[in-house]
């Protein structure tokens, strides 16, 4: 019976994992939350019954029934976080909230079974996370003065950066981290935050090619700062972000293949000069020749990925505390050992679509400052996740980054979670624009309006549904026409 | 005005709207998250056998505290390995044959070896339906691992190990319709049930090496043997007027500086084709190599998977050639001979004479025949599969009449008058390049002629000329093979 019952759980959550990531894809063929709804309400019943079955499986591996109790207040504070989301903002994007939230819960069962305390800590950090991003949304929407001070971010930024090298420096240049009340924290994932800011904030401004090249140096000299802290992964994460958004400012396809081109060059005088790059990259091309040292973790981690087959071994079934730091830089191997690839692959679709509902908002945000906040922010959690699964599965070499909202790592869930919100407070700022464009419209034929000078933000030719026309968004099909236009003007 | 200008802009550029940034962004990452995707599940997938049997791989544990490993069996049922319970509790793995299959079936310990290791992901896996599982984790028992049947035939493997006796060599035996491997032994050898005391014994002793598999892995210069595969280039060069050849030979033959010696300095007259192999002319052959083009020779020893991994499922060594159409004339005559930087592994002379019998098609040797879970369902099933036509029927039809004259009347006459026709090539290896002193036994050859069924290959190091000690031992595995046809 109860080797029934392990399978089933095992089966059913891998399958309800695939139709949840089917529907977080689902949801694009819409393009208003009110009709995405009944999708988001079925992904929400499949979350907490993958949860449930997630926990049962643990339960009964161990007999030990505080399990249910774990499940039950999990479930419990997710789903009251995804109802305040939505009665608090009804403008808010439900996709990105649910996602948040099931890869939450992934990881918190998958932390329990690595490490009962490390997930109860990290739980409080989401707890104390989620709180503060239900603030932050409106907070962002209301403080339009975030977008101006440009140099405010990059001073932040740069002093944070400088005083973690010169910290590093003093402690053997081993440990990137601060112990504060029992709380590991590490202060350049909320330089990412700060740096997105900066980045969106000078973009925004820049328009002329000096401005631009200026505001290169100053995210050149973040980079320059982490290449010599050698945190070489956060790096490369800095370097294209902001190349991904110069191209989302400028938009020309230019700037991007330059400075794919230019980050390429600069891979090759990494590898020349670090030996810890050329380490990476050899255990990379050949992990199984150096599986007692430099391949170790890669080896560990593949034999993780492919023992588990499509249904995994089931939590508890396997092995993956082999792998080091399996909890930080591994835990998606954990999650293919024990959850199976099926379930590991839903878990990259779903991050999948989160990014692409975050891109989503950005092309309809009409607000320089905050459609580059939005895309900035997207590319900086798509890539993250990129560089740990690809490194873990060796499509490319290990660069040492946490898989966002999943891993363990306090502060690494806390800026996650906080970047989320402040992702929401743009959402909500391109609910609102798109509100008073509507406005703007249905006054257009009455007798002294329009103002003729601003003509150009008007849609040419719109058909709005009557009853839908509060959320439609047939208003920003045509931007990039415009914007063209323009341009050329 | 505006109005009409951005229309005619609509028409111009069509429906086509370049992608904005963010689109070509979200493009970029689904595309490189697909790539991803597809490259994880793909690895996990194909190298799943490998990295569970990897010995840095703990997961095996895992399965072994589950299930039991899995008995090996023989093509007729007999027991080959199997796991026994101890009064203790713990598990044993045992080898009924002892020595008898030490290479061939392998150890399960130590990193493990033949059949055990290649056959180990589906060993300690239990394919038994769930519904027995639940019943077995009721009763609390292990579920019972998965059994491999292999192609090995008991009989003949007890032949040729008693041929072989205390010599140090391999004899291999395959069915040349299938690829199937019938007997590998190996010597000398070790007794997989005490592998864990052995093996520091096993792994210090450079000299003898007891835990290679001399037939896949051992690499010996192929000798007279290889005459066959310089007879096929030179029929393949001359397919008209092979048949024209003739040589006479004065027991040795000199080319730029390079003197060739018949074996034993024997003089052998005026030789055409077929009798430079039927009688082992080295001066005839070193003469016919100098006419061969160098190029196309090296094209067939490519073919033949010379300078290239065997493509088979086990270690296996490479077997060499230095050739190539820039070689010299001392290169090819000591080839033509198979002396000098040639060298090759039993089971790769075997699957050149299988290829000859079964009329040039090349098989992939297999030794698992099929897997099955312990309610009998069938997990894997190895069948004949076809490497690549190395040679055309003709060619293989000209080397088998030529290896019949070798055993009728030639250097193999000890297989003259048997019950069955027999075709094949001996050799004598010359192995010290310093003194010239010993040589390798060689035969390797296939019977019937007219209608192949087994081939075999025997090495036996530094005995003494493949006619006088390697072709007895064939003829014992040949006849055990056709007593039991009959």
């Amino acid at each position: 019976m109860k080797l029934y019952l392990l399978e089933f759980a095992k089966m059913g959550e891998a399958l309800l994992m695939a139709v949840y990531a089917i529907l977080s894809f689902c949801v694009f063929l819409y393009r208003t939350e009110k009709k995405r709804f009944p999708f988001y309400v079925v992904q929400i019943i499949l979350m907490v019954v993958i949860q449930f079955l997630l926990f049962m499986q643990m339960m009964l591996k161990t007999d030990d029934m505080r399990y249910l109790f774990f499940f039950s207040f999990q479930a419990i504070v997710l789903i009251a976080a995804i109802i305040m989301h939505r009665m608090i903002y009804p403008d808010a994007n439900l996709l990105i909230v649910n996602n948040m939230c099931l890869l939450i819960m992934i990881s918190m069962a998958i932390l329990t079974r690595l490490s009962g305390t490390s997930a109860i800590k990290q739980f409080i950090i989401v707890i104390a996370s989620m709180i503060v991003a239900l603030i932050l949304p409106e907070a962002v929407r209301r403080l339009r003065i975030l977008s101006e001070p440009w140099w405010i971010y990059a001073v932040i930024g740069i002093l944070a950066l400088g005083f973690v090298l010169i910290l590093g420096r003093v402690v053997n240049g081993s440990s990137l981290n601060f112990q504060v009340m029992g709380v590991t924290f590490q202060p350049s994932e909320f330089v990412k935050i700060i740096f997105v800011f900066f980045a969106a904030s000078a973009l925004a401004k820049a328009d002329n090619f000096a401005q631009i090249a200026g505001f290169s140096a100053i995210a050149a000299l973040h980079i320059l700062i982490l290449v010599f802290s050698k945190d070489l992964g956060t790096a490369l994460i800095f370097y294209t972000v902001f190349l991904m958004m110069l191209y989302v400012a400028r938009e020309r396809i230019l700037y991007l293949v330059l400075g794919i081109l230019a980050g390429g060059g600069a891979g090759i005088v990494a590898y020349r000069l670090f030996s810890h790059v050329r380490a990476r990259v050899a255990a990379f091309i050949d992990p199984w020749s150096a599986i007692d040292g430099a391949g170790y973790q890669v080896t560990q981690s593949l034999f993780g990925i492919s023992v588990g087959g499509p249904f995994g071994l089931g939590l508890y079934g396997g092995k993956p505390k082999a792998i080091p730091f399996v909890e930080q830089d591994f835990i998606f191997s954990a999650i293919a050992e024990e959850l199976g690839i099926v379930f590991a692959v839903s878990v990259l679709l779903i991050c999948l679509s989160t990014f692409f509902m975050m891109l989503w908002v950005a092309e309809r945000t009409r607000n320089r400052f905050y459609r580059l906040l939005s895309a900035g922010f997207g590319v900086t959690y798509i890539f993250q996740v990129f560089l740990t699964v690809g490194g873990g599965v060796k499509f490319i070499p290990l660069t040492g980054v946490t898989l966002p909202l999943v891993s363990y790592g306090g502060t690494s869930v806390l800026s996650t979670i906080l970047m989320f919100g402040v992702l929401q407070g743009g959402v909500l700022i391109r609910a609102q624009e798109h509100r008073e464009a509507v406005e703007r419209l249905t006054h257009r034929e009455e007798p002294g309006y329009p103002d003729r000078s601003r003509e150009e933000d008007y849609p040419e030719e719109a058909d709005y549904p009557e009853d839908d026309a509060y959320r439609d968004d047939a208003y920003h099909r045509d931007s990039y026409e415009e914007r063209e236009e323009r341009r050329e003007d | 005005m505006r109005k009409e200008k951005s229309e005619e802009k609509i028409k111009r550029v069509g429906r086509f709207r370049p992608p904005t940034p963010t689109q070509v962004i979200a493009a970029a990452f689904g595309v490189l998250f697909a790539a991803m995707i597809v490259y994880l599940c793909r690895y996990a997938y194909v190298n799943r056998q490998v990295m569970m049997s990897n010995s840095y791989n703990s997961r095996q544990k895992i399965l072994l505290e589950q299930n039991t490993r899995g008995d090996i069996l023989a093509a007729s049922g007999e027991v080959l390995a199997t796991t026994e319970k101890k009064e203790d509790g713990s598990e044993e793995r045992v080898y009924p044959y002892g020595n008898l299959f030490s290479h061939a079936v392998g150890y399960s310990a130590k990193g493990m070896g033949g059949v055990e290791a290649a056959a180990n992901y589906y060993l300690i896996r239990s394919d038994i339906p769930l519904s027995k599982k639940a019943e077995l984790m009721d009763k609390g028992e292990k579920y019972p691992g998965n059994t491999v049947i292999t192609t090995l035939d008991r009989n003949l493997q007890e032949t040729a190990y008693q041929a072989l006796s205390a010599y140090r060599g391999a004899i291999v035996v395959t069915d040349v319709r299938t690829g199937a491997i019938l007997a590998m032994v190996s010597k000398p050898d070790f007794d997989p049930n005490e592998i864990n005391a052995l093996w520091p014994q096993l792994t210090a002793d450079k000299e003898d090496s007891r835990l290679l598999n001399r037939v896949s892995q051992g690499l010996y210069p192929p000798g007279s043997t290889f005459k066959i595969v310089t007879a096929l280039e030179y029929i393949r060069e001359n397919p008209a007027d092979y048949g024209k050849y003739s040589f006479n030979c004065s027991g040795s033959y000199t080319a730029e500086g390079l003197t060739i010696h018949c074996f034993h300095g024997e003089s052998h007259g005026r030789v055409d084709f077929y009798t430079s192999l039927q009688k082992s002319c080295n001066s005839s052959f070193a003469n016919i190599g100098m006419l061969l083009d160098r190029g196309a020779f090296a094209k067939t020893l490519k073919t033949l998977y010379f300078g290239e991994e065997l493509p088979v499922d086990f270690p296996c060594g490479t077997s060499r050639t230095a050739l190539s159409a820039s070689s010299g004339a001392s290169e090819v005559m000591q080839l033509s001979i198979g002396q000098g930087a040639t060298s090759i592994s039993p089971l790769h002379l075997n699957m050149i004479t299988q290829s000859i019998a079964s009329g040039g098609e090349m098989y992939k040797p297999y030794i698992i025949d099929r897997i099955v879970s312990a309610d009998d369902k069938v997990l894997v099933s190895n069948e004949k599969e076809k490497l690549r036509r190395v040679m055309s029927a003709e060619e293989a039809q000209i080397l088998t009449e030529m290896m019949t004259t070798v055993v009728n009347g030639g250097t193999a006459r000890r297989l003259q008058g048997l019950s069955y026709q027999a075709a094949g090539k001996t050799g004598s290896a010359e192995y010290n390049s310093v003194e010239k002193t010993e040589s390798h036994a060689w035969f390797t050859g296939f019977a019937p002629a007219d209608d192949p069924q087994i081939a075999v290959t025997v090495i036996i190091e530094q005995a003494g000329s493949g006619g006088e000690y390697a072709v007895p031992m064939a003829k014992r595995v040949f006849d055990t093979y056709f007593e039991a046809e009959d």
